[in-house]
């Protein structure tokens, strides 16, 4: 099986899907250099400037023409470089990608890739390391997912091309390096979590970077004795509810991380859902950044960093504070 | 050629200037490829010194100026001081942001400077509400934006422009052209002319050599006396060149060969002006003296922000809101 970095695993996806179908383009600013995080390199000398197009700074008409061009008959993907950037399109995304086949009756679909790197990388301070996966989570319409590794980063992005719905396609900022073997073969369906680890003590579900960490956490747990099963949500709209009840009912606790804030973020979404659900054990918890902003100094972006050493210890705190 | 009524003190107060910000760049790119000390991108604006320099001088300390995410050069011309600009890029205490918003998001409101934007093109309709506001207040300011071609492409260009316009707003807008955006050829992705957008929204509108110091400072001596006088907004186009690359990591690999080294030879707004007060008779050794006196300042200001110690922790949570605190309510 192939190594490759999380970068070439997308860019692999996106060259064969681009090889099968001729209506799926790219178009975002400076691709035909590579993209800004050379995750299109290669990319325009294969398939020409007009399927890799650049594209001006001007995020609301990348996104809104690449919709338009959608409901002509493409596939299109869109690049927002930075997730934060993509706010400038978020009319075109929210008020019209995702609500263009309901209120026109059905008529017209918007099959679009939509990346957005998103999460904290290098002192890129307030406004270029947010992670806002949740607000579209709240958005009917749109597809979210968030992957984790290089093979999910290979087969979810070859899902998202081949779905008609828009997808939101967050990749983590931190981890383009990141190697890892990809099985070419593999496909992946929206909603089903990845289960990176099995355990009967506690359930930690995370996503994106973050799900990383938690493998690294309960590399860490087992050491004390502590066996976390460790799911990777990779898609929160659609996620895998079936996937964590099942967990919870075996280990009886929930712990959700993430890297974005913690209020309002997805963990509340999904440790409401299982206490509505399933009984557990000890209270179910989440862990996210503070309500605060991310600075450019790195002790200050530090605070707001949710890392492996903290996943362990709340999970380690809910194994001790068990009610009688 | 010597100009006939050449101004010699002006000429060594904008070389001095341009030094000053050739040399603070020059070190903190240093600073961050010899020791890392800079810790996130930064976008450095060598060959494009003459704009901030020429415009800047004919501002008062209560004008307001915006700046982009290529705004050390702004900065600095506007009156802030190299030693908290590099205690920002080196994240520390007593940064201009406090270490929270490094070469990106440097502002210094002190000298009325609101501040650098990661967001391309954001700072254009809120130059124009700097403006609504001095007109609402009844002040005498102006208001002078800073802004890339590139950025001419975003919504908010056309948006902010056009509300100058409307509210007959006391602001100069400078498209700062220095042909890319990004590793992009401006011009690949521009249809039509930048200036002609700005005629076509009713700005009054002026091209110039963004790389000729003297007579940039004259044209916008002249402009910015009109917009004080009239309070009505106007555009400027200074054509320049970007030396560097985008960032000071970027190579540049995407220009064609020999391009940047062309451009310095025959554009740099510093060689011009030194061959200027040249041949005006200032010798060689006093023009030297300049750059290194700039040298000197910035190596103390880089002294200074290696000792200066980390933000305090706590400051992580201050200054986010009054209400709902996260110095009051955690999670
Ligand atoms: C809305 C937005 N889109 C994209 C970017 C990424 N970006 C940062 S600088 C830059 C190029 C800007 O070009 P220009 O406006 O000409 O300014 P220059 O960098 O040449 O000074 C781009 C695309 C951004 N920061 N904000
Ligand atoms: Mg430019």
């Amino acid at each position: 099986m192939p190594v490759m970095s999380y970068a070439n695993a997308a860019k692999l996806a996106v060259a064969e899907a681009m090889r099968d179908d001729p209506t799926v383009w790219c178009v975002g600013e400076d691709l035909g250099r590579g993209g800004v995080f050379k995750q299109y390199t290669g990319l325009v000398e294969e398939f020409g400037p007009q399927r890799i197009s650049d594209a001006p700074i001007s995020e609301a008409a990348i996104m809104g023409a690449a919709f338009g061009a959608a409901m002509a008959g493409t596939r299109p993907i869109v690049e927002m470089r930075f997730a934060d950037f993509a706010l400038c399109a978020t009319d075109e995304l929210v008020n019209q990608i995702a609500k263009a086949r309901f209120m026109f009756g059905g008529q017209s679909r918007a099959p679009m890739v939509i990346r957005k790197p998103m999460g904290m990388w290098r002192s890129s301070a307030a406004q270029h390391s947010q992670s806002l996966e949740s607000w579209y989570t709240h958005i009917p319409g749109l597809v979210v997912c968030c992957p984790a590794t290089p093979q999910d980063n290979y087969s979810m992005m070859k899902a998202a091309i081949a779905c008609d719905d828009p997808v939101v396609y967050l990749e983590h900022k931190n981890i383009w390096s990141h190697e890892g073997e990809v099985d070419t073969t593999k496909s992946v369906d929206f909603g089903k979590a990845a289960l990176r680890r099995s355990g009967r003590d506690v359930t930690l579900v995370s996503w994106s970077h973050t799900a990383n960490l938690c493998a690294e956490a309960a590399d860490t747990l087992a050491s004390q004795g502590i066996e976390a099963e460790v799911l990777d949500l990779r898609s929160l709209w659609p996620w895998d509810k079936a996937a964590v009840f099942d967990s919870v009912r075996k280990t009886g606790r929930l712990l959700v991380a993430h890297e974005a804030v913690s209020v309002a973020g997805f963990g509340a979404e999904v440790v409401a859902t299982v206490a509505q659900n399933i009984p557990m054990k000890t209270l179910p918890k989440r862990l996210g950044s503070p309500r605060g902003l991310i600075a450019y100094a790195p002790n200050l972006e530090d605070q707001m960093r949710v890392t492996a050493p903290m996943i362990a210890t709340a999970a380690q705190d809910m194994m001790e504070n068990e009610p009688a | 050629m010597s100009l006939p009524n050449f101004d010699q003190k002006a000429g060594l107060d904008r070389l001095r200037m341009m030094e000053r910000i050739r040399a603070f760049e020059e070190t903190a790119c240093r600073a961050a490829i010899d020791e890392e000390l800079v810790l996130g991108a930064i976008h450095l604006s060598i060959g494009q010194e003459a704009v901030a320099t020429g415009i800047i001088e004919n501002l008062r300390r209560d004008d307001y100026i915006l700046s982009t995410h290529r705004g050390h050069g702004h900065t600095l011309a506007k009156g802030a001081q190299a030693d908290a600009m590099m205690k920002e890029l080196l994240g520390r205490e007593g940064g201009c942001c406090g270490g929270k918003g490094g070469s990106m998001h440097i502002a210094d409101f002190g000298v009325r400077m609101l501040g650098a934007n990661g967001v391309v093109g954001a700072n254009i309709t809120i130059a124009a509400g700097a403006a609504h506001g001095i007109k609402l207040l009844g002040g005498d300011q102006i208001v002078v934006c800073f802004f890339g071609d590139g950025a001419s492409n975003r919504g908010p260009f056309l948006e902010g422009v056009n509300w100058a316009g409307v509210f007959n707003l006391p602001i100069l807008f400078v498209c700062e052209d220095n042909q890319y955006s990004a590793s992009t050829l401006t011009s690949d992705m521009t249809s039509g002319s930048i200036a002609d957008r700005a005629r076509a929204l009713g700005l009054r509108t002026t091209e110039a050599d963004g790389n000729d110091v003297t007579t940039l400072a004259a044209t916008a001596a002249e402009i910015t006396a009109r917009i004080r006088e009239t309070g009505t907004p106007e555009f400027l186009m200074a054509k320049t060149y970007r030396i560097s690359g985008h960032t000071y990591f970027d190579p540049a690999t995407y220009r064609p060969e020999g391009e940047a080294e062309r451009m310095q030879a025959t554009t740099c707004p510093i060689a011009r002006l030194r061959e200027a007060l040249a041949e005006a008779g200032v010798s060689t050794d006093e023009l030297d003296g300049l750059a290194q006196e700039a040298r000197a300042e910035m190596d103390r200001a880089l002294d200074a922000a290696r000792e200066a110690p980390w933000p305090a922790d706590e400051t992580a949570f201050a200054d986010v809101q009054d209400i709902g605190s996260p110095l009051q309510e955690a999670f």
